[in-house]
């Protein structure tokens, strides 16, 4: 693929809320590139899902202009077109899967794009052993722990072998485990991603530049800041130094 | 949340393709609803009733679900013998009770009974999710079905935050009385599932068309075929004929 060519650039990006005082986007411009692993850390509010959604096509931006590939996409058919090889991992994974089981829940997606039931469930089920998750075919999606529904539907938005990750706050409520878990597969994917999360820790250990939204724009944070942390232990009264 | 106490087992009626048990649960259904002979009505019964044997379900489970109904029906006992114009068949002091008026009661009685008995033998046997894809390939439009098995996928979801909002009223000190205020606090309550429910199914949609959907459903539910598939389905269809047959003939005369 040609890095040169930013595969997701948005340009002069502005979107307000009705009835809002401020844009929770001002006038942003944001290139991605393939290959990139980015993260994105804001706090809440600041317009992090708002810019996945307008990536998406989901909610139309006031101003400013997206290419997506190379393309200029506007209408809801140009983002027809993307969305299938742009994989957005919702924060609520309750909002994705909507199926009674796992597995046609994993192949919905490859069903949606032509392929024909034998190979959707077999895309699906490899989508799910690669992700430790075999024998959970059947299982009801809506009896499935908060960290297992959270797989599955990273398992699903994988099936549409996408060519691009969007990911909105993929730790959020996982226990230590399932988000080294999580980790782990990330790693090992060959794929551009792009991960809102507000937790540092999970994000230093997957994205090679971290971003913030500031004042609805997207600024590289690159600057070192001199902050001081706050811990306890044992002994914390006595008067003591740490190196 | 949705429990489905019957939906698992291994009883022969268990492992009866759904869509048999469903298409024969609704024919049986019919032709009881509009079976007024006893005849009739009694063989709807005795049949309703081996079905159940057959499916073997906790007998204490199913007498607790048929209570439902029979609450209903004691009212109807209390109602209908008195108020229902006719030949009296006895008095009680200053009340009549009439003879069209139990029989019409009793009529109601077994009707509802057997067709619920039914039902719980052979609808509640099978998941709901099962029944969503059996129902599927029936024939019955993908909307329809996939309406039910939405439902059915986000009640739990909408049942939670209804808990978490009256979790939210009880910790600042709500307790519901009969006054104004637990009034307004219950619309509020509802108001907002009503919001929180539109803006999940604005959600799931948004999830959905990322995922490429374009107002098509697929159902990737096999039914094997079997034997005993079609052994249930002449066994039902006799039934059926019988049903019928003691209706709308003078079968119990012809055999006295």
């Amino acid at each position: 693929m040609n890095t040169d060519h930013p595969i997701i650039c948005l340009n002069n990006i502005s979107f307000s809320y009705p009835g809002a005082d401020a844009p929770v986007l001002d006038q942003l411009d944001f290139d991605f590139y393939a290959g990139e692993r980015t993260g994105l850390v804001a706090p809440n509010g600041s317009g992090k899902t708002t810019l996945f959604q307008i990536v998406m096509g989901l909610l139309k931006p006031d101003s400013g202009h997206i290419k997506i590939f190379g393309k200029t996409v506007s209408e809801e058919k140009d983002f027809v077109a993307v969305r299938p090889r742009i994989g957005l991992l919702f924060q609520d994974a309750d909002d994705q899967l909507f199926s009674p089981t796992v597995l046609e829940d994993v192949a919905f997606g490859p069903l949606n794009l032509g392929k024909s039931k034998q190979e959707a469930v077999a895309i699906s089920r490899r989508m799910l052993s690669s992700l430790g998750l075999e024998g959970f075919e059947d299982r009801i999606t809506l009896k499935l722990s908060g960290g297992e529904k959270r797989l599955v539907a990273l398992a699903a938005v994988l099936a549409m072998q996408p060519e691009v990750l969007l990911l909105d706050e993929p730790s959020a409520g996982l226990d230590e485990k399932t988000k080294e878990h999580l980790v782990g597969i990330l790693k090992n994917l060959d794929i551009s991603y792009i991960i809102v999360s507000h937790e540092f820790d999970f994000l230093a250990g997957l994205a090679e530049s971290i971003y913030t939204l500031q004042n609805g724009k997207i600024v590289l944070d690159t600057e070192l800041h001199l902050h001081e942390h706050v811990h306890a232990h044992t002994y914390g009264r006595q008067p003591h130094k740490h190196d | 949340m949705i429990d489905e106490p019957f939906a698992h087992g291994s009883s022969i009626i268990h492992r009866i393709d759904p869509r048999f048990k469903a298409v024969f649960a609704g024919a049986l259904s019919v032709a009881t609803a509009v079976s007024y002979r006893f005849e009739a009505l009694f063989f709807a019964l005795g049949l309703s009733l081996l079905l159940v044997i057959a499916a073997r379900l906790a007998m204490g489970l199913v007498i607790k679900k048929l209570m439902v109904v029979v609450g209903f029906l004691l009212l109807l006992w209390l109602v209908l013998p008195l108020t229902f114009e006719g030949e009296v068949f006895t008095r009680i002091g200053p009340v009549k009770i009439t003879r069209p008026g139990l029989i019409l009661s009793a009529q109601i009685t077994l009707k509802s009974l057997s067709i619920l008995m039914m039902f719980i033998a052979l609808v509640t046997t099978a998941s709901l999710v099962t029944l969503g894809h059996a129902m599927d390939r029936l024939g019955i439009p993908a909307k329809i079905v996939h309406l039910l098995l939405m439902s059915y996928r986000y009640i739990f979801v909408i049942e939670q935050e209804y808990r978490r909002l009256s979790r939210a009223a009880a910790v600042r000190g709500f307790t519901p009385g009969t006054n104004l205020h637990t009034y307004r606090t219950y619309a509020y309550l509802v108001g907002m599932i009503f919001v929180r429910a539109a803006e999940r199914a604005d959600q799931v949609y948004k999830a959905m068309r990322c995922r490429g959907f374009n107002g098509r459903f697929y159902c990737l539910a096999e039914f094997p075929a079997h034997r005993r598939n079609w052994i249930f389905a002449g066994l039902m269809t006799i039934s059926l004929a019988v049903l019928v047959l003691l209706e709308f003939t003078n079968a119990a005369q012809v055999l006295t």
